[in-house]
């Protein structure tokens, strides 16, 4: 029954088994970089993402309160209170008073330290700290704890990347300028491409093919081969480092693929309705602006996803055309890269980080998703 | 008044393939001039050349007197209704209808009043607030003719305006247009179709065009009882016209003609002179105006290979009388049941049989 029209291939199990691979291939590290973004450094330490969700096994040290707290009574001085933060959910296994045996004592136990006092610890985290003596000190006593830790999330990771203004390595900054980079990197090109798209698709004038051809031709044309003369350009004509030389790189660069992908789609609207509207009175400008502009709305929001994307993304021609020395303008990429080499260890701040660049493309993408296909086939399929 | 002119009108692409040559066409206020011809005989050129839409190689079209050649679409007057309808996709039926009023810079109420008069004619007032995709082939039509109504154009153009339609549609939007046009006197139409039904239904005069010129122009009635040469003979009835050679032996006021297959010899009514004694013609009598007959006096005798029985009338076609002929076909009134492969002979009213030499008609001679 194969190679009837309207039946089912038989293989279409291969065709769902790349589809989930694919999907799965995708939510992994995705998932994984969302999920880390909100554990705290000894979460991501102690076990992988997916085990976020469940209780885990963890070795920290924590402090008693300080010897001033303690409190005076028929002789014997005590300290009481619970050694985690208020509404912690953490059970103590084991646990113990040095660093070199971390498990002397199970919970309830009560161990004796060097300067003679003992202190008992509960399981969930009370102690009591007693002497005969007056305790001594500015801290508190050490105690290691080995506690099954019940899932936690914060929001200290973002607190600290995004609205803590002391932090010269935070994201905020950089997220700004990102946007202030790729909106008009976006909406420029567009603009012009959707002119020049008109004209090539149904204006006649003398030279048309010659244009086209040399558009599709720039297609291929590798974008390193124009960043230094560029670059030089922009230096001489006194634009030099700044958002207006990445907005016109950028808008150079994505002409091409702009022109030609809204060409092709326009091309394709009915000669018809164009006619009809010349017949009607309309200009070339108010054809443009009434007929052609709404219905070539999914190829103009496609392309405009397109560039978007990979604005956001962009890390070349930033470095080249914006990031001076002052790093006022730094973009979110290269502050990752940064990261990389300063925080390498902390990824906990990288996870968090990475996550806050690839939010707004990914509601973006979500957001436009029927547009992306839509453009993408203009002109393909009829 | 509105009178379309079109003088030694010719159309060339790209400076050498000709598609139009000398067309001299007068069409008067009022008239309903419809162009038909085989596919790729230029009448949809000749229509957008009308429009502006094509560029006019050669000669000249004026309407009322004033020159047209240069003359954007939009200000000469015209309203088009395309094949397609080319509604706007995007925009409601009222806004498909004021576009053109907008363009114009009408006033809202002046387009309000337009567009409500408009659409109770045609029916449309409960669509004007949908848009093109949720209407019907045969709303779409009508908003495409509403569309050009609002604008009180000079001239409508139509280009095929029913070739999208199903047929039982197509007859009833026939019908409106014959309608619409009798409610609108003063305005001329020109329509484009390759149905014959359509022209000779609502023109008052067709415009036959084949070979990159106009073949004749006239009354339907006129293409048919004298076109002007074969192929406007062939073109204009259904099944088309038989042409039959044979060689005149009698001249004067009605001609003897001598069929060279089937031994007949039949009179026309058309008068030849003497000097055509001899010359070799083609006689050519419609399918409907072929009749049995017993008598002697008949134009060919042969067998019938096919017979079609459609109830009011039966359609038979003769062995072919050489192998490169086109059959003869007769179409005999009422049912005639058993007639395959019995031999018949048939014959012609003389003001029926017309007569072709080197493709023009002797009628005009």
């Amino acid at each position: 029954m194969s190679g009837i029209a309207g039946t089912k291939s038989s293989l279409t199990w291969a065709v769902h088994l790349s589809l989930v691979a694919m999907v799965l291939l995708w939510l992994f590290p995705t998932v994984g970089l969302f999920v880390s973004s909100f554990r705290t450094t000894d979460q991501i330490s102690t076990g992988g993402w997916w085990k976020a969700m469940s209780s885990s096994e963890q070795s920290t040290t924590l402090r008693t309160s300080s010897p001033e707290t303690q409190i005076g009574k028929d002789g014997v001085f005590l300290i009481e209170g619970n050694l985690f933060d208020e509404g912690s959910e953490a059970e103590i296994s084991v646990w113990g008073t040095s660093s070199r045996s971390i498990d002397d004592y199970k919970a309830g136990d009560t161990a004796e330290l060097k300067n003679g006092a003992t202190i008992t610890v509960a399981a969930n985290g009370d102690y009591i700290m007693q002497s005969t003596e007056t305790l001594t000190g500015k801290r508190g006593q050490r105690v290691f704890v080995t506690a099954l830790t019940p899932p936690e999330f914060t929001l200290d990771n973002y607190k600290n990347v995004l609205f803590d203004e002391n932090n010269r390595e935070g994201m905020a900054k950089a997220f700004f300028n990102t946007l202030t980079v790729t909106i008009p990197a976006t909406i420029i090109p567009i603009l012009v491409a959707a002119f020049a798209a008109y004209a090539l698709a149904w204006m006649d004038f003398p030279g048309r093919a010659l244009l086209i051809a040399a558009v599709v031709g720039l297609l291929v044309v590798p974008l390193q081969l124009a960043l230094i003369p560029l670059l030089k350009l922009h230096n001489e004509i006194g634009i030099g480092k700044g958002y207006l030389g990445a907005w016109l790189a950028h808008t150079g660069f994505g002409l091409p693929l702009a022109i030609y992908l809204l060409r092709n789609y326009m091309v394709g609207l009915p000669r018809d309705i164009i006619e009809n509207a010349k017949v009607d009175g309309a200009t070339d400008f108010q054809i443009f602006i009434k007929i052609i502009l709404p219905l070539s709305f999914p190829a103009l929001a496609s392309f405009a996803i397109f560039q978007f994307l990979w604005t956001w993304n962009d890390l070349l021609v930033a470095l080249v055309f914006l990031i001076d020395s002052s790093g006022e303008t730094t973009v979110m990429t290269k502050q990752i890269v940064e990261l990389l080499g300063t925080r390498g260890g902390n990824w906990e701040i990288l996870a968090t980080s990475a996550f806050v660049s690839i939010a707004v493309p990914l509601v973006v993408f979500f957001a436009m998703q029927k547009y992306l296909v839509r453009g993408l086939l203009a002109g393909s399929v009829k | 008044m509105t009178n379309l002119k079109l003088t030694d009108v010719a159309k060339t692409y790209s400076g050498n393939i000709d598609v139009l040559n000398n067309i001299n066409l007068d069409i008067k206020t009022g008239e309903l001039i419809v162009f038909v011809g085989p596919s790729g005989c230029g009448k949809s050129t000749l229509l957008r050349m009308i429009a502006g839409l094509e560029t006019i190689s050669d000669g000249e079209f004026t309407i009322d007197g004033e020159r047209m050649n240069e003359m954007p679409p939009a200000q000469r007057g015209i309203a088009m209704v395309f094949q397609s309808y080319a509604l706007y996709p995007h925009m409601t039926v009222r806004d498909n209808m004021s576009f053109a009023l907008k363009l114009a810079k009408k006033t809202p109420e002046e387009i309000d009043t337009a567009i409500t008069k408009v659409a109770n004619t045609l029916q449309l007032t409960e669509y004007l607030d949908r848009l093109p995709k949720a209407l019907s082939g045969g709303q779409r039509q009508r908003v495409a003719i509403g569309r050009s109504i609002v604008r009180d154009p000079k001239v409508y153009l139509f280009d095929e305006p029913l070739s999208n339609l199903d047929a039982a549609l197509r007859v009833a939007t026939r019908i409106e247009i014959a309608q619409l046009k009798e409610s609108m006197p003063e305005s001329t139409m020109v329509y484009v179709t390759h149905d014959q039904v359509e022209a000779m239904t609502l023109a008052s005069r067709i415009v036959v065009l084949a070979n990159k010129g106009i073949a004749q122009v006239g009354t339907p009635l006129e293409l048919y009882e004298t076109p002007e040469n074969e192929f406007v003979a062939q073109f204009i009835g259904s099944p088309a016209m038989n042409l039959l050679p044979g060689k005149i032996v009698e001249t004067g006021e009605t001609t003897q003609v001598s069929l060279t297959h089937g031994a007949g010899v039949i009179a026309s009514a058309v008068p030849t002179a003497a000097d055509l004694k001899g010359a070799n013609v083609n006689v050519g009598i419609r399918p409907e105006d072929l009749l049995p007959t017993t008598g002697e006096n008949f134009a060919f005798e042969s067998k019938i290979e096919i017979s079609e029985a459609l109830g009011e009338v039966t359609q038979v076609y003769f062995k072919r009388q050489s192998p490169d002929s086109a059959p003869v076909i007769a179409k005999l009134l009422g049912i005639h049941r058993n007639v395959r492969n019995t031999s018949m002979r048939m014959s012609a009213e003389a003001d029926k049989v017309h007569l072709f030499a080197d493709g023009q008609s002797l009628h005009y001679r």
